[in-house]
């Protein structure tokens, strides 16, 4: 079991890490895309960091949590990444609604619903050069993991190594959604931003399950 | 950098402020947000909202009034409003009629529209949209559908004019449908914009190069070159936009759109050859609207979007607006 301190850790530590990463996220848009990924991902992890112990001062529902965490990227992030990152978090809350603390099924639970927020929102699937390379394989390798019966900190793991096939699997292929579509074949080569931020996102989750002995 | 702004960091807001301080009786600024209403909302049309990034002005607030737009959203410059925004402007002014969106297809937008028309929705607010893709430098085949540019505008001068009629929420909206399927544009730059929070232009270009289909945020177009004079590129722009769709017999409107840092004379210039190849074409043009109409703050460049008319089309066309921009 994970409860509010883990939640607000990890969050914090997702919004660290994004925003180290601001320039290599924004780099990686340039290439194929209009190149402000990492600026508005950054904002709004600016905002979170304020965000976050507010909450964790003033709510306990970690559906709560997840939901005002999504609120905020929709009205922080702009662009197309502010919807879909915020439905990721909403769609993560609604599956948690009323409970304190979360069992490792939670987790899995939460990136599962949030993919599919994400899929139903922009239309898209697997193979289309977004987000959903990294999430999509990372969620199937958390799931492998929760039925094997291990611990929070494997399944982050497993997740870690599945996203970082995917956004690797990303250099490959055309984008055939998003700006990214408009340069057609030109796309090959570049790595996904929003794909390289999902892979952050579970590496972050990770190490702080692991510093924190979480799960 | 030289602009004539008080810094980056509350210029949309400034922008907004100084838009409704000009046109205090045509519309009015929702206090604590940038969105844009007009004044004397009527009780029983159908309401438009339209958004786009800033930058783009006098897209879109300019367009707010009688006979054209009920709200007008703008995002941060060059980027989409949020939905918490566009929701705001979608319950100021929505009416039993319904609330028909205006959106200019890029994902961004699309999105944040979508998602504010799920929170509207669950609200009870019957709203609908339409997504005005014109640019024929992006092809239609792929999955995210040509982009949007200034074809919007004539877009929203039909609906806005079949709303005022009284016309139920899926009238307008079929006539919207229908006006944006006879419209299309292809833009050319020359020059790019700079984006005011870095500095940066947003794209770069040879001294002697100009890039024809590029988007409205200096997105790849479809052919860089050395630079052609006006009669060449509007040839070429024209060769392509007629391509893409049939205009031939048709009677059409012509906008012929300034990016922000292309002199109007040069607009004329474009429309000399622009009315003679087309009458070579056997296209009759009606009427033709030149001006800075949304821009992408100085960029050197423009746009041509020719729409198809029929005698319906063509009466909301001339039908009455009094927006800071377009009145009739």
């Amino acid at each position: 079991m994970t409860g509010k301190a883990y939640m607000i850790a990890a969050l914090e530590e997702v919004s660290r890490v994004i925003m180290e990463n601001e320039a290599v996220l924004n780099r990686l848009d340039n290439a194929i895309g209009d190149g402000d990924h990492g600026t508005n991902m950054a904002r709004a992890s600016r905002m979170m960091l304020k965000l976050l112990p507010e909450l964790a001062e003033t709510r306990d529902d970690m559906g709560d949590i997840l939901h005002q965490v999504g609120m905020s990227c929709i009205s922080e992030i702009g662009g197309s990444a502010g919807p879909l990152f915020g439905t990721f978090y909403l769609r993560a809350g609604m599956v948690n609604h009323g409970k304190i603390a979360m069992e490792p099924a939670d987790w899995v639970a939460s990136f599962e619903a949030g993919a599919v927020g994400v899929s139903q929102l922009g239309m898209s699937t697997e193979g289309e050069k977004t987000m959903l390379d990294a999430l999509f394989p990372a969620n199937r390798a958390m799931q492998e993991a929760l039925e094997a019966g291990k611990s929070l900190q494997e399944i982050l793991a497993a997740g870690v190594e599945a996203a970082r096939d995917g956004v690797e699997y990303t250099k490959t292929i055309q984008a055939s959604k998003g700006r990214a579509a408009y340069i057609g074949e030109r796309s090959i080569g570049h790595q996904d931003p929003g794909a390289t931020t999902i892979m952050l996102m579970i590496q972050a989750m990770h190490k702080v399950a692991v510093d924190m002995n979480a799960g | 950098m030289k602009k004539f702004i008080n810094g980056p960091e509350n210029l949309e807001a400034e922008i907004i402020k100084g838009l409704a301080l000009s046109k205090p009786g045509i519309l009015r600024q929702l206090p604590g947000s940038n969105v844009l209403v007009r004044q004397n909302l009527k009780k029983d049309k159908v309401a438009l909202v339209f958004g786009c990034g800033s930058g783009h002005e006098p897209a879109p607030g300019g367009y707010v009034g009688y006979g054209m737009l009920d709200a007008a959203v703008p995002g941060k410059i060059f980027s989409s409003p949020t939905p918490d925004m566009i929701l705001k402007g979608i319950k100021e002014v929505h009416t039993k009629a319904g609330v028909l969106c205006i959106i200019v297809n890029y994902t961004g937008d699309v999105l944040n529209f979508r998602m504010a028309m799920e929170m509207a929705q669950m609200e009870g607010i019957a709203v609908e949209s339409v997504v005005v893709a014109d640019d024929v430098a992006t092809q239609k085949s792929k999955s995210v559908g040509q982009r949007g540019l200034a074809g919007v505008l004539l877009v929203a001068k039909i609906a806005g004019a079949e709303a005022e009629m009284g016309t139920d929420l899926y009238g307008v909206k079929e006539v919207a449908k229908w006006a944006a399927s006879g419209v299309r544009t292809l833009g050319v730059a020359c020059r790019p914009c700079v984006i005011p929070n870095d500095g940066e232009p947003c794209f770069e270009l040879g001294e002697m190069e100009m890039e024809i289909g590029m988007g409205l945020h200096g997105e790849p177009g479809v052919m860089r070159c050395s630079m052609m004079n006006a009669r060449d590129t509007a040839r070429q722009m024209l060769e392509l936009i007629l391509l893409d769709c049939n205009y031939e017999n048709s009677e059409v409107v012509v906008l012929i759109n300034g990016l922000g840092g292309t002199p109007i004379m040069e607009l004329y210039v474009v429309n000399e050859f622009v009315h003679q190849y087309l009458a070579e074409q056997g296209i009759v043009i009606y009427d033709t609207m030149i001006g800075n109409f949304i821009t992408s703050m100085e960029m050197g460049g423009f746009s041509i979007s020719l729409m198809r008319l029929d005698p319906h089309l063509k009466a909301l066309y001339d039908a009455a607006a009094v927006t800071p921009i377009i009145r009739r």
